[in-house]
């Protein structure tokens, strides 16, 4: 036999393509040629693959190799191929005789001595596997605890080209790796080291039960950072669906080593403000990387010194916090990741950081400290329902010792979720921070008296028509929290205290 | 014997098995080093059939640098061709069939010869 035929997957973006190999060695010179639209990755896989196949102990057919990627017009992307490419061209060069060939779909990079290398992406090229009716699946070791996710699928992990081929000539399979255990939070951080800072945590809280945007503004030093971090602590941790998600876009932004796979936690993403658009949203040509807002899915991204970031950089995150989801069309392909996140922006309040307070010892210029948080655009602030002052903590507060811990406050955002879930089971959306206009004004009304106060407002024009909508949602997370069915008066007032942290509107 | 005389007898006694197995298979060798200023084929011969063979021979006495086809790249190849060509309009035979192939002898070191032989290699 001199075709050989397996099978692999390419990935784009979160989605996998089944694609064929075929290997037909021939009488002709000894050369390789490898079709089917290579990226620079693959095309360097030839040498990677003979030496591979040379320190396993084969021979390299000294014959004209021809390698075919089917579909042809796709483009393919990445070192996952090295592994189904060798297996063919063993078998084309009838040095490896099995019938089962065909039978599983492989993956894996080779290094120079035969050795399978992990590769990016094992979880949603995986879930593509498993789609397109493939029930075996060869991987390299070092994936293996992210292929088992997907129970449906029989995984085999190996570490060596020699011992897929002993295992394919002869169905000897090396002992499965243990798994290691999944724990559920491992973070190191926990909301009882922030002193003092009560009415910013019980915001955080309602940012949390709601999924409402938060903007913290105070000067440095004032405690923002510290209670960002916190923030992703209090969140409902992630289901398993969710978890999985979560970590099939790690997985192909190749940062899954930073997490648990199977974690739970939700995701905190800090990127620096000198982030550029293609880092933020997602970006490259040929293989599209997810960005700082898809990593954040389901989770927090953090922004520290919004004000700072170059123009239009956070207005990019517009799109995706509007839909959840973000769409990148190159050339070669288009591709969408979900961006569903909690975005929490801190800023200082003038350029110099000390008009906060009384703003004592502040620098600024009146018109500079306006321009300072002008910034950020109106339509991005137009999104974010909490605007907070934080202030340093006074002596007492730093001295108290009743600081509530993280899990506490979680166990009252799920409860609190739970019953916002429940009112909006006939609907799409499941957060208070989604619910639509139309159905603010009409499903979800405030009490009379609630409604009064806003109404007022409205018609002495403090606030927007934005605003009025704003408002209302956050008085619903309010409610839930709190225990009370529809938003009164009280909750009502709450709210626009909560967003009123900021000069302006 | 400088070395590149080595290389030289060695390539001419690698040309010399490769002429005497074609005829051995009942080729006509028709040339042999046949060079012009663009390069050498180093056998021409006819097969029975008519078509004109024009064989590239390269030797080694070692597989340390490889095998010796591996070192007839494409363009080596289309080079020879191009010679072929210019052969087949010297001798008036253009417009006859032929072929290329390629001949790749490693002598071991008890002074054996083995061949591979590839015919229509391009």
């Amino acid at each position: 036999m001199t075709l050989a035929r397996t099978a692999s997957i390419n990935l784009i973006g979160l989605s996998g393509e089944p694609i064929e190999i075929e290997v037909d060695v021939s009488n002709g010179l000894p050369a390789y040629s490898l079709l089917g639209l290579p990226d620079a990755t693959l095309n360097e896989s030839r040498d990677r693959i003979r030496a591979a196949i040379l320190n396993s102990g084969k021979n390299w057919p000294n014959r004209k190799v021809t390698v075919s990627l089917s579909p042809a017009w796709l483009p393919k992307s990445g070192s996952a191929f090295d592994l189904p490419i060798a297996l063919a061209i063993l078998t084309a060069s009838e040095q490896l005789k099995h019938s089962e060939l065909e039978k599983a779909f492989y993956l894996g990079e080779l290094s120079l001595e035969g050795n399978l290398r992990p590769v990016r992406g094992v979880l949603p090229t995986l879930i593509a596997a498993r789609e397109s009716g493939v029930k075996n699946v060869v991987v390299p070791r070092e994936n293996f605890q992210e292929a088992s996710l997907l129970s449906e699928l029989n995984v085999f992990p190996f570490s060596k080209l020699n011992e897929v081929i002993r295992f394919l000539e002869s169905g000897i399979k090396t002992e499965n790796p243990t798994l290691i255990d999944v724990t559920k939070v491992v973070s190191n951080v926990d909301m009882s080291e922030v002193a003092g800072h009560f009415e910013n945590k019980s915001a955080l809280e309602v940012a949390a039960s709601g999924g409402h945007n938060l903007l913290m503004i105070g000067a440095p030093g004032s405690g923002k950072t510290m209670l960002a971090e916190r923030f992703p602590t209090i969140l409902p941790p992630l289901d398993e669906t969710e978890a999985i998600e979560v970590s099939g876009i790690h997985s192909i932004a190749g940062t899954l080593h930073d997490r648990n796979v199977l974690s739970t936690e939700p995701p905190f993403v800090a990127p620096h403000h000198s982030t550029t658009i293609p880092a933020l949203v997602g970006g490259g040509s040929k293989y599209i990387k997810p960005g700082a807002c898809s990593l954040a899915h389901r989770g927090v991204l953090f922004i520290d010194e919004a004000p700072e970031c170059g123009a239009g950089i956070l207005d990019a995150l517009r799109q995706p916090m509007e839909s959840g989801s973000i769409t990148i069309t190159r050339s070669a392909l288009t591709t969408s990741f979900p961006a569903r996140f909690i975005l929490v922006l801190a800023a200082n309040p003038c350029p110099c950081g000390r008009f906060a307070g009384r703003g004592r010892g502040c620098q600024c210029s009146s018109l500079q400290v306006r321009r300072y948080l002008g910034k950020m655009s109106g339509p991005l602030l137009d999104r974010v329902d909490i605007r907070l002052a934080v202030e340093s903590p006074t002596r007492a507060e730093l001295s108290s010792v009743e600081n509530e811990d993280s899990a506490t406050i979680r166990s009252r955002v799920i409860r609190s979720r739970k019953v916002a879930a429940k009112r909006f089971a006939p609907y799409s959306f499941k957060l208070n921070s989604q619910i639509p206009p139309n159905l603010l004004r009409e499903h979800f009304r405030p009490t009379k008296e609630g409604m009064t106060i806003l109404h007022s407002l409205l018609d002495q024009e403090v606030i927007s028509a934005r605003g009025f909508h704003r408002t209302i949602r956050l008085s619903w997370s309010i409610a839930d929290l709190k225990g009370v069915t529809v938003p009164g008066k009280d909750e009502v007032e709450q709210a626009l205290t909560l967003r009123s942290g900021m000069p302006g509107e | 014997m400088a070395l590149n005389k080595i290389a030289a007898k060695l390539g001419e006694q690698g040309e010399d098995f490769v002429a005497k197995s074609l005829v051995s298979r009942g080729l006509r060798v028709l040339d042999r080093n046949w060079r012009i200023k663009e390069g050498e084929i180093d056998l021409v011969a006819q097969d029975c059939d008519g078509t004109i063979v024009f064989v590239e021979v390269k030797t080694r006495s070692s597989i340390s640098h490889g095998d010796p086809l591996e070192s007839i790249s494409f363009d080596k190849a289309f080079r020879i061709q191009r010679l072929a060509l210019a052969w087949l309009a010297t001798h008036q035979r253009l417009g006859s069939r032929y072929r290329i192939d390629a001949a790749g002898i490693l002598v071991t070191r008890a002074g054996e010869f083995l061949m591979d032989y590839r015919e229509g290699v391009l």
